[in-house]
């Protein structure tokens, strides 16, 4: 129980996967300017990313390394999100509406999110087993939102403040990425 | 005609240098850009996926139904992906480690699936040809900019690619290396001041 627990810690604030990690950095950047297309964005992946993870890992498991075509998992694990985000779309669409409604233009996006496709590839490379997959694709996809949200909140603070011309929009919010990042960075000591 | 497909060259290089000007692709930008090594390496891989893919979506380009176009351009693109994968793992296999899983990730690179559908869906293939080089050039520059900066006051060296020559102590013995920037947050404030220079170049 306790190495789940700290496989989720890492996951989540260690290994975070948007500023320790580098991945998923064009959404964490594109729709954190205001904070409730944040929130969608991070439920949104929260919701791909787990089922994203668990499928990649038993395709990965029972036809890539059954067949040995384990160099096929690039092409494989791509039309695995392509086709899995299209389909969550089509049912939320039918059956969920009202999530539907909420997660709506965010969803066609996660295809090319690079957080689904490098955890999915994370969790093949370190060996872990399905609940160990299931269990660090729900964290870091915690991760994500968490940093998302968060960053948004500074990201509406700045529009208020005074920044330089050449600096405006996108620069200022990479070195406050940088901040963040660097805040981030304490949690490796207790790694 | 020559002289469009000049400019659908030279876009690539200065006008609309990806990571800089559109602001897509930065995750191997800010992942791989620790050494000019890396950087180069990277910035190759993703200009010959670019070229290949540009060249086949556009002789495909009245062949793919509109409705499939995304998961076509995606099958064709993680092919060529696979082909430097392998082909990095035979040939370059140093390099092949030190960028990990941000080789296959080049499949979800925006840049990539945004030329597709820019670009290479609505035009000949020569001038196809000519983006995704000028793209991929302008990518590779950009990458090279950002790495030698941050190896040289991050880590104090700079180490040629391909011909595996590398300068130790490049500002004199005495330089304490600024650790910060080979790591995650010197990666996002390095990016954030780069856009700053470009902004201030490009506005008159």
């Amino acid at each position: 129980m306790s190495d789940f627990l700290l496989l989720v810690i890492s996951c989540i604030f260690v290994n975070n996967i948007l500023l320790a990690q580098y991945l998923g950095n064009c959404p964490f950047l594109g729709v954190s300017k205001r904070m409730e297309t944040a929130i969608g964005m991070a439920m949104a992946v929260v919701f791909v990313l787990v089922m994203a993870g668990a499928i990649t890992w038993v395709v990965n498991t029972f036809a890539l390394k059954a067949l040995s075509l384990e160099y096929l998992s690039t092409l494989a694990f791509i039309l695995v999100i392509a086709s899995l985000v299209q389909f969550v779309e089509m049912f939320l669409k039918k059956s969920i509406p009202a999530l539907y409604a909420g997660l709506g233009i965010f969803l066609p996006l996660i295809t090319t999110n690079c957080a689904v496709m490098g955890v999915c590839l994370i969790n093949i490379k370190e060996e872990y087993n399905f609940l160990q997959a299931l269990t660090a694709s729900f964290a870091y996809a915690v991760g994500f939102g968490l940093a998302l949200v968060l960053f948004a909140g500074i990201r509406e603070r700045i529009l208020l403040a005074r920044v330089p011309r050449p600096l405006q929009d996108t620069a200022i919010g990479l070195v406050g990425a940088g901040m963040m990042s660097l805040a981030f960075f304490a949690f490796k000591g207790m790694a | 005609m020559a002289k469009s497909i000049v400019q659908e060259f030279t876009k690539g290089l200065w006008a609309e240098v990806p990571p800089f000007r559109l602001v897509l692709g930065l995750c191997p930008t800010l992942a791989v850009t620790k050494s000019l090594e890396n950087g180069v390496g990277m910035g190759v891989a993703v200009t010959f996926v670019l070229v290949c893919s540009n060249v086949l979506i556009s002789l495909l380009r009245n062949a793919i139904p509109k409705k499939v176009r995304i998961a076509c351009y995606i099958i064709v693109i993680a092919t060529f992906v696979t082909v430097v994968e392998l082909v990095m793992q035979a040939y370059a296999y140093p390099l092949f480690l030190q960028l990990g899983i941000f080789i296959p990730l080049i499949v979800v690179n925006c840049i990539l699936l945004g030329r597709a559908e820019a670009f290479a869906a609505k035009n000949k293939v020569i001038a196809s040809l000519a983006d995704g080089l000028g793209m991929g050039i302008g990518f590779t520059l950009a990458l090279a900019a950002l790495s030698v900066f941050r190896e040289i006051l991050g880590n104090g060296t700079l180490t040629f690619p391909f011909i595996g020559y590398s300068i130790h102590n490049v500002l004199g013995p005495s330089f304490q290396p600024f650790v910060f920037l080979v790591q995650a947050p010197g990666a996002f404030v390095c990016l954030g001041l780069m856009l700053c220079i470009m902004n201030m170049l490009g506005k008159k």
